[in-house]
């Protein structure tokens, strides 16, 4: 299997440490954590609000795809996920 | 929202941080306090009602982190009440206590109240250090604090207060995180303000002892990988360009403190020629868009040489007006941390003090305790 192979059969979900909500004053999705936030912009707010656990990423993205009524965003969403492991939002 | 400061619109986000001082009585006497000197002389502590009703004003301004803090938070016994409501209102919540009054039936209490996360603060790892310091014996107490995190499945965050008395025990405080099984560790040097302030001489550690203690929290750091995350912050002294304080003058921090007085930082107040708002009279939207106190550092009319037409303005904004104030008698000047301020000699001077062995100088002050009595003595010679 190569490397996006394994990550499209993953089944991500936030770590435990972050709370995803809405903030209304904001209009963005923020990541919360002791002390810290991280604003999220639109795509990765749509993204990590996916994420449950069970979800693979290819049904992830075929989700993404049918709600915004486009195709193609395979290689946008693995490349945020990257982000998102890297900065220990999300856990495999 | 873009207020006018003196002729220039500057833009201003919600004030994401809000940091509830909700009382300055403490069971600590701690030397480094940055609580001002004079809080024994400040107005009575907000009710129930009107801290809820702070909570729910600064909530829908768009705080979203809140942070319960003191003096120490758990001697008010309205604490569970606040943590819930700012809980229900959508706050992250973050309670910052020295861990004296957590016990087991408070801590099932808060955390049934919604409470995200407890930061504990320690001042040494060694019990005699520790006891002297804060002039309590409270270390056993402390990691029982530290127990009740872990079982109630918070996240651990440990700070401890690093100074000239303590930084050469930084191994023992490493290992003692590590043993109670904090996740992160924030070793913060004094900063000198208030009651450090008045003790920055027995508090600032020798370049010498700065430079090991970094060593050795490096070589935890490998050793420990991401076992333990270790924040080090260096007194600013020691640096050449100003702090980016508080990321901002009314940018994102917000701090009400007990008597309700709404402050950019948690010592503003010594800035005696602004009017600081009270949310018993003005709201918190009102205060943060709308106060001349929160409105008068922001942006950069306000500056002074060498800040105004300094190309690195943008990158640290002339540093802490503070202690632009207390080192030299102006806040809107360059905090004198910088090498360009023509007042760096003041933090030279500082500097050059603190290598000089406690052995080797000629009046060793002793250390100023913060207490009741040593406020209300202090205040009479400032109003004097």
């Amino acid at each position: 299997m190569t490397n996006d192979e394994a990550v499209l059969n993953s089944t991500p979900a936030l770590a435990a440490i972050f709370r995803l909500q809405w903030e209304e004053v904001q209009q963005a999705w923020v990541l919360l954590y002791p002390e810290g936030m991280v604003k999220l912009n639109g795509s990765a707010g749509e993204i990590i609000k996916r994420l449950d656990g069970k979800k693979t990423v290819t049904a992830l993205i075929a989700e993404l795809e049918k709600d915004f009524e486009t195709t193609g965003l395979e290689k946008d969403v693995l490349a945020f996920l990257e982000t998102a492991h890297q900065q220990g939002w999300v856990k495999a | 929202m873009t207020p006018t400061v003196n002729g220039k619109e500057v833009t201003v986000g919600p004030p994401l941080w809000l940091l509830a001082e909700i009382t300055y009585a403490c069971p600590l006497h701690c030397v480094f306090c940055y609580n001002p000197v004079d809080y024994t002389q400040h107005g009575p502590e907000l009710t129930t009602q009107e801290w809820l009703k702070v909570l729910r004003d600064a909530r829908a301004a768009g705080s979203v982190q809140c942070g319960f803090s003191g003096g120490e938070p758990l001697v008010r016994d309205d604490l569970e009440e606040l943590v819930a409501e700012a809980h229900k209102l959508g706050f992250y919540t973050n309670l910052l206590t020295s861990g004296i009054g957590f016990t087991a039936e408070r801590a099932k209490a808060l955390k049934d109240a919604g409470l995200d996360h407890v930061q504990l603060s320690f001042q040494d790892s060694t019990r005699e250090l520790n006891d002297f310091l804060s002039h309590t014996k409270t270390f056993a107490l402390k990691q029982k604090a530290a127990q009740l995190i872990q079982s109630n499945g918070w996240p651990m965050v440990l700070n401890c207060v690093i100074h000239r008395l303590n930084i050469d025990y930084i191994d023992k405080i490493i290992e003692l995180a590590v043993d109670l099984g904090a996740e992160y560790l924030e070793l913060a040097n004094s900063q000198y303000y208030s009651w450090a302030q008045l003790n920055r001489d027995g508090l600032m550690p020798s370049r010498e002892q700065l430079q090991r203690a970094e060593r050795v929290t490096n070589e935890y750091r490998e050793k420990l990988g991401d076992k333990l995350r270790i924040f080090f912050v260096v007194p600013d002294y020691y640096e050449t360009r100003p702090k980016k304080c508080m990321n901002g003058w009314g940018n994102i921090f917000l701090t009400i403190t007990p008597d309700g007085s709404a402050l950019p930082c948690h010592t503003a107040k010594m800035i005696k020629h602004l009017e600081f708002p009270n949310v018993k009279n003005m709201s918190v939207k009102d205060i943060w868009y709308e106060s001349e106190a929160f409105n008068h550092y922001r942006g950069d009319a306000w500056m002074k040489e060498p800040c105004q037409t300094c190309p690195e303005k943008e990158k640290d904004l002339g540093g802490c007006r503070c202690q632009a104030l207390m080192l030299t008698g102006d806040a809107a000047n360059a905090d004198p941390v910088c090498d360009k301020s023509e007042h760096h000699q003041t933090v030279l001077d500082a500097v050059a003090y603190a290598q000089v062995p406690d052995a080797k100088r000629i009046e060793v002050k002793p250390l100023v305790f913060r207490d009741p009595i040593n406020s209300r003595k202090l205040s009479s010679i400032t109003e004097a």
